[in-house]
């Protein structure tokens, strides 16, 4: 179902015209209320008259991820904190995380966009609709919530965790669609199986899941086990949440809400933009953000951008499954993690160079991600009392929960355990390397 | 008496303390005295030797994180009550906390045992040896 079929079908010509038309008065909104934008704007010699065509996107500089940790917490709003009614937050490339903040119409806005994620997917108001994602700072939880409200939905705000009773409130309230990680979907999954309950005689139908990479492979896994129709969401904290796009039931890439974002992918090494269809770094800016709009936000996800229209009529730009990233960060149970961040506790704690690896267990049967972090003893932290490694071990553990937001395991090894490389150093492994 | 031990940072996987004591066999260093702490992921393995600043060098050479720590040694009677009376008693009433200790191997002398431990007090504890004229 088309929620909102003026824009969802609008033609590319007229669609780029609005594009062009917000951004230009974006551009002058950054420019005139946001110190940074406008040293950032200065230095590349571009005022907002500058933007008189879509192509003069690529005048404007990049916005990073590095620019929200030097503007941390409300360095890049573009109004009074006043106006702010909300906050959201996810992880940043080191201990300061990244702040989001909304306005009531921010709020509205999302909400809207979200109502129409979900529609897309191919949710209607006469659902009910199981919230798993994590309410609270975390965008997901409280982003699907007003999304599936705004639709007209019924909404149960699970929140994720307390799997049993997720599972008996699935059937006793008749769910039909279940917003949550894919990972959760399959350990949602395997504890119904221990509990003797088999998902697909539930009144489950759909699910919308993301917030972490998932393959092909595991959605046919999903689609079987829990006898949904498994559709792929996409967004992030810097730009709005989720909502940036979703697929259709004919899943062949998810459209983007272009609209609200102008998109395109660049060459993560030049920042060169690329044409349709090469594979590149996905960059956003914001529309229709007011709190804190973003220019030409570098997401560091790879894919790729299809403009043809899809078979469900909609004209919006699709893009892939993301195919990597151009830089460190992993998710794991949903949580982005930085290797940057380790290392900023390790130098906190340890006080000298840190040699490290992260160990990562992906999600199987029964059990979640899990990060597992080797830390070698070096001389200068080395102590003959076991009591005084016991405690160097907890401080790391605490210190590490703390600043990454997820539990993570830390193991003490000997120099040798860590392999030195040549040039950079290989700081993630799976298990399964080992 | 003052006495160096040298300390050493062991993975909980076998050949780890193979791998120790060979590198010490390898510069001809002699193990006086041995202890093994261990948690379920590592050790501390703490030593006495012959030549500790060697060790800690032939330990630091095959890879190892060690240190060096000054400990207390003890000469006590090889009789029931002789770790007891000569040490243990004499600490606590002196309000001397042991933080480890363990005995030495071999030979020590006539009737003798030797043990090697950690006070957090380590002056107060040479003063009580003393005068107790406890043997080192």
């Amino acid at each position: 179902m088309i929620r909102d079929p003026e824009h969802e079908t609008m033609p590319r010509p007229e669609l780029e015209k609005l594009q062009l038309e917000r951004l230009k008065i974006k551009v002058r909104e950054v420019y005139d209320r946001v110190p940074f934008y406008r040293r950032a704007f200065k230095e590349k010699g571009v005022t907002s008259d500058d933007i008189q065509t879509l192509a003069d996107l690529t005048k404007l500089p990049f916005t990073s991820k590095l620019d929200f940790r030097d503007n941390y917490p409300y360095g890049l709003m573009a109004v009074p904190l006043e106006q702010a009614v909300r906050i959201h937050s996810s992880s940043g490339t080191t201990g300061k995380p990244v702040i989001a903040p909304y306005t009531q119409r921010d709020v509205d806005t999302w909400s809207e966009m979200m109502a129409r994620t979900l529609a897309t997917a191919g949710t209607t108001k006469d659902d009910v609709l199981q919230n798993a994602y994590g309410y609270g700072l975390f965008t997901g939880g409280l982003g699907f919530h007003y999304g599936a409200e705004r639709l007209g939905a019924m909404v149960i705000p699970t929140s994720s965790g307390n799997t049993k009773r997720q599972i008996l409130l699935i059937q006793d309230l008749g769910t039909t669609v279940i917003t949550c990680t894919p990972s959760y979907a399959l350990i949602l999954h395997e504890t119904a199986r221990e509990m003797g309950i088999d998902l697909r005689d539930t009144r489950l139908r759909l699910g919308v899941l993301g917030a972490e990479p998932w393959s092909e492979q595991m959605r046919e896994d999903i689609e079987e086990r829990l006898g949904i129709l498994a559709i792929n969401v996409y967004g992030l904290t810097e730009v709005i949440g989720p909502g940036v796009s979703v697929e259709c039931p004919h899943k062949c890439g998810m459209h983007i809400a272009e609209d609200h974002f102008l998109v395109e992918t660049i060459d993560p090494e030049t920042g060169g933009q690329l044409p349709y269809g090469e594979e590149g770094e996905l960059v956003i800016t914001t529309l229709t953000k007011e709190a804190q709009p973003v220019i030409r936000f570098r997401t560091r996800d790879i894919i790729s951008l299809n403009p043809e229209p899809c078979k469900c009529g909609r004209t919006m730009a699709r893009m892939s499954r993301i195919t990597g990233r151009s830089d460190d960060m992993l998710i794991v149970r949903g949580v982005n993690v930085f290797p940057s961040q380790i290392e900023s506790v390790l130098l906190d704690v340890e006080g000298v160079e840190p040699h490290y690896l992260i160990v990562v267990d992906r999600q199987h049967a029964f059990k979640s991600d899990e990060l597992e972090i080797w830390v070698e003893v070096s001389e200068e932290v080395f102590s003959d009392e076991m009591q005084k490694m016991e405690g160097l071990e907890k401080r790391l553990r605490s210190e590490m929960d703390s600043v990454l937001g997820i539990a993570a395991r830390i193991k003490l090894v000997e120099p040798r355990t860590i392999e030195r490389t040549e040039g950079k150093a290989k700081r993630v492994v799976d298990r399964s390397e080992l | 008496m003052r006495i160096k031990q040298v300390s050493v940072f062991v993975e909980n996987e076998s050949g780890r303390l193979e791998a120790i004591l060979e590198a010490l066999q390898r510069e001809k260093i002699n193990i006086r005295a041995l202890s093994v702490s261990d948690t379920a992921e590592f050790g501390i393995a703490r030593m006495i030797l012959d030549n500790p600043e060697e060790g800690l060098q032939a330990l630091r050479q095959a890879g190892f994180t060690t240190r060096i720590d000054w400990m207390l040694s003890a000469q006590i009677p090889d009789v029931p009550g002789g770790l007891l009376n000569s040490v243990a008693k004499p600490m606590a009433k002196a309000g001397i906390n042991i933080k480890y200790f363990y005995a030495f191997i071999g030979q020590v002398g006539e009737n003798k045992a030797m043990v090697v431990f950690k006070p957090d007090d380590i002056e107060k504890a040479e003063e009580v040896l003393k005068s107790l004229s406890v043997g080192s």
